[in-house]
């Protein structure tokens, strides 16, 4: 099984006829995304041609996209200055799961659009996350199809790239994935690690998780905590960071260690104290991941 | 980006805030007539982008012109904690009664602005935290209605029991919240908040950090960065683009994403080596960044070896290993390069690569300890 998402999930692109968002719109078909609807305003009554001469009709509104084509997920590729905007525009159409692709949004923008998400009851993916990808199913986002297999192992990581350097390692060493989740490297995401060990906790297809954290905030120490009261099956983490220094921004606007908190080693502490192996390399995370499943 | 206690200080009276005045100054004659006009006491103070001023000597009272230019000259000009004190603000003494503190940042798990205010200001709020959590009070904004006022009102009432003092406090912690959500910051801070013998409430100090994300729409402040406070390679770094932090080592890094580029790193101190920098060249790859990327590397003498790791998804290595030999040509680099490339358009890359004189690697283990040897 998967998490959050399926093949059977209908999914709108916000800002489908941008440089972004239509090259990755095409990549998504090809995967085998249900993309229902495109939304661009001021384009809406043209079709977005996809790969394969499969074409998706284009919406001003989000709202218009709903009610024509019952989508119920969107992925957002609008520059940050419109893309909270964008957010709130599918919470309020009632779409119930938003991936925000989307980095550099400021914050204060995103205080509001997760305030209005929460409201509505969407859930929002991100933002600045590469998205999440069902290996075989569906991929909402930019997570390359060709590097994940399916398999027993679910993924959960803030960074992009290093996802995908976990995933290279683990599909090569014969060990698929059910669902890999790049929650995003922001200070203020939507979807945390804790939602999606707790999605992962009722999947019964998920054998292990893999949880990719990094210095800044205190998600990882939460999530710790949270595998060790409610979770059976094995967890191998890996932190990024070590030998990054105080009060320095990381690339991401959410890697900046301030004060005591939020160091790598705090984070790799909390990690082991709650039964959590955590890989030196990242190499060695799927070294991990097959001895925590016995192979 | 952070701004100087001056600048702050100019949004917070924009917002029409009680402030102590104060005229900024980079000469000791211009401190001088400015101690002259005020009469008095005054207090000397560093502009510079870094905490505990006072306790490296960068804040000095005065009881006249002449102390004032004395401090000014020792002051302008000293370092602390690295960086050269260009300016300094004078300001006329305060008659204090209390110190309060009060902040505003981001609360990433509440997803909103949050208040901290303390009755015990004047001292580093992080050791307050530590040592006294309870005199800290937190308050939640729900950023749809922002602070309301019986809010501001009830924070003024943890630091003042005098109701004239509690009004003016409400008031100064509003005009916060206004300076912080109009300005696009991610903190803004009064530390301390004083109240004066006179039963005036005013801020005596000011600190602002503005989101980098909110400069695009934000071109006035964008122009109150202080460049000359900046080092070059970190303007470089932000005119081209690129996430560059600079580091003490000898193994100079470029790699795509910001989680890899840390893992990079950790994984040269893994096997026994110094990282040199941070440097994240981001999902595009025109050749340019890469150009921008290795001249910035390249600037540091301490760098012995350059390290490329690279794992293609949305970036093309192809376009990457373009980048480095179209740099190599450009530029003179001087030390050796080690590339891995894995991932999208892999294998063109390595022919780009190999036309040029360069091998790439797959494996991250095995490149970056070829790098570690070659800067031993």
């Amino acid at each position: 099984m998967s998490i959050f998402v399926d093949e059977n999930t209908r999914v709108v692109v916000q800002g489908i006829t941008g440089r972004d968002g239509s090259f990755h719109t095409r990549q998504m078909i090809a995967y085998g995304t249900r993309v229902v609807a495109g939304v661009t305003p001021g384009k809406g009554g043209r079709d977005f041609e996809g790969p394969e001469g499969r074409s998706v009709p284009v919406f001003d509104t989000v709202a218009d996209a709903v009610a024509e084509t019952g989508a119920d997920a969107s992925v957002v590729y609008v520059p940050p200055a419109f893309a909270a905007s964008a957010i709130m525009e599918a919470a309020d159409a009632g779409v119930s799961f938003i991936v925000c692709v989307t980095e550099g949004i400021p914050v204060l923008d995103m205080t509001r659009a997760h305030a209005l998400a929460r409201d509505r009851g969407s859930r929002v993916l991100g933002p600045n996350c590469p998205g999440i990808i069902c290996p075989g199913k569906t991929t909402l986002g930019i997570i390359p199809g060709r590097m994940v297999t399916p398999g027993p192992v679910g993924l959960i990581s803030r960074s992009g790239t290093l996802t995908y350097e976990a995933v290279h390692h683990l599909t090569r060493d014969g060990l698929g994935q059910t669902t890999c989740v790049g929650i995003g490297g922001d200070p203020l995401i939507g979807t945390s690690f804790v939602d999606c060990l707790s999605a992962f906790a009722d999947d019964p297809q998920t054998e292990a998780v893999v949880m990719i954290g990094e210095i800044g905030g205190t998600a990882e120490q939460e999530a710790a905590e949270w595998v060790s009261a409610n979770l059976s099956i094995p967890v191998v983490g890996f932190i990024a960071g070590r030998t990054a220094p105080p009060g320095k921004r990381m690339g991401h606007a959410g890697a900046i260690i301030s004060g005591s908190a939020g160091t790598a080693a705090e984070k790799t502490r909390a990690f082991e104290d709650n039964g959590i192996r955590v890989a030196r390399r990242p190499a060695e995370i799927s070294v991990l991941v097959a001895e925590a499943l016995g192979r | 980006m952070n701004l100087h206690e001056y600048q702050a200080k100019e949004l917070f009276r924009a917002a029409g805030m009680a402030v102590n005045p104060g005229e900024v100054a980079d000469n000791v004659q211009a401190v001088r007539e400015i101690a002259d006009r005020y009469g008095g006491g005054v207090v000397v103070k560093a502009q510079v982008h870094s905490g505990g001023r006072g306790k490296a000597g960068g804040v000095k009272l005065a009881s006249g012109p002449d102390e004032a230019a004395a401090h000014a000259e020792a002051i302008l000009g000293m370092e602390i904690s690295g960086l050269t004190v260009e300016k300094v603000l004078v300001c006329p003494t305060e008659e204090i009664a209390t110190e309060a503190y009060v902040g505003v940042l981001v609360d990433r798990e509440g997803q909103c602005p949050v208040f901290m205010v303390s009755a015990e200001g004047g001292v580093d709020i992080e050791e307050v935290a530590a040592t006294n959590p309870d005199a800290i009070h937190k308050l939640r904004v729900d950023p749809r209605y922002g602070l309301m006022p019986h809010q501001a009102y009830r924070l003024a009432t943890r630091l003042y029991a005098d109701p004239s003092l509690a009004r003016q406090g409400a008031r100064i912690i509003s005009q916060l919240y206004d300076v912080f959500v109009g300005n696009g910051a991610s903190m803004a801070e009064i530390n301390p908040l004083i109240s004066t013998t006179g039963g005036e409430v005013k801020a005596i100090d000011a600190k602002v950090s503005i989101d980098d994300n909110e400069l695009f729409r934000r071109p006035s402040i964008g122009a109150l960065r202080d460049s000359g406070s900046e080092d070059g390679a970190d303007a470089q770094a932000r005119e081209a683009g690129l996430s560059f932090v600079k580091l003490d080592g000898n193994v100079g890094c470029c790699v795509n994403g910001a989680g890899l580029a840390m893992a990079t790193m950790d994984l040269v101190k893994y096997y026994g080596g110094d990282p040199a920098n941070f440097l994240d060249i981001g999902g595009s790859s025109n050749p340019d960044k890469v150009v921008a990327a290795l001249e910035i590397i390249t600037s540091d003498p301490a760098v012995e070896v350059i390290l490329f790791n690279i794992f293609g998804g949305i970036t093309r290595c192809d376009d990457v290993a373009r980048g480095i030999v179209e740099a190599t040509e450009r530029i003179d680099i001087g030390v050796p390069i080690v590339i891995r490339l894995t991932g999208t358009n892999e294998d063109l890359a390595r022919q780009i690569l190999a036309d040029a004189g360069f091998t790439a690697g797959t494996s991250m283990d095995e490149v970056v300890q070829e790098a570690v040897r070659l800067a031993s």
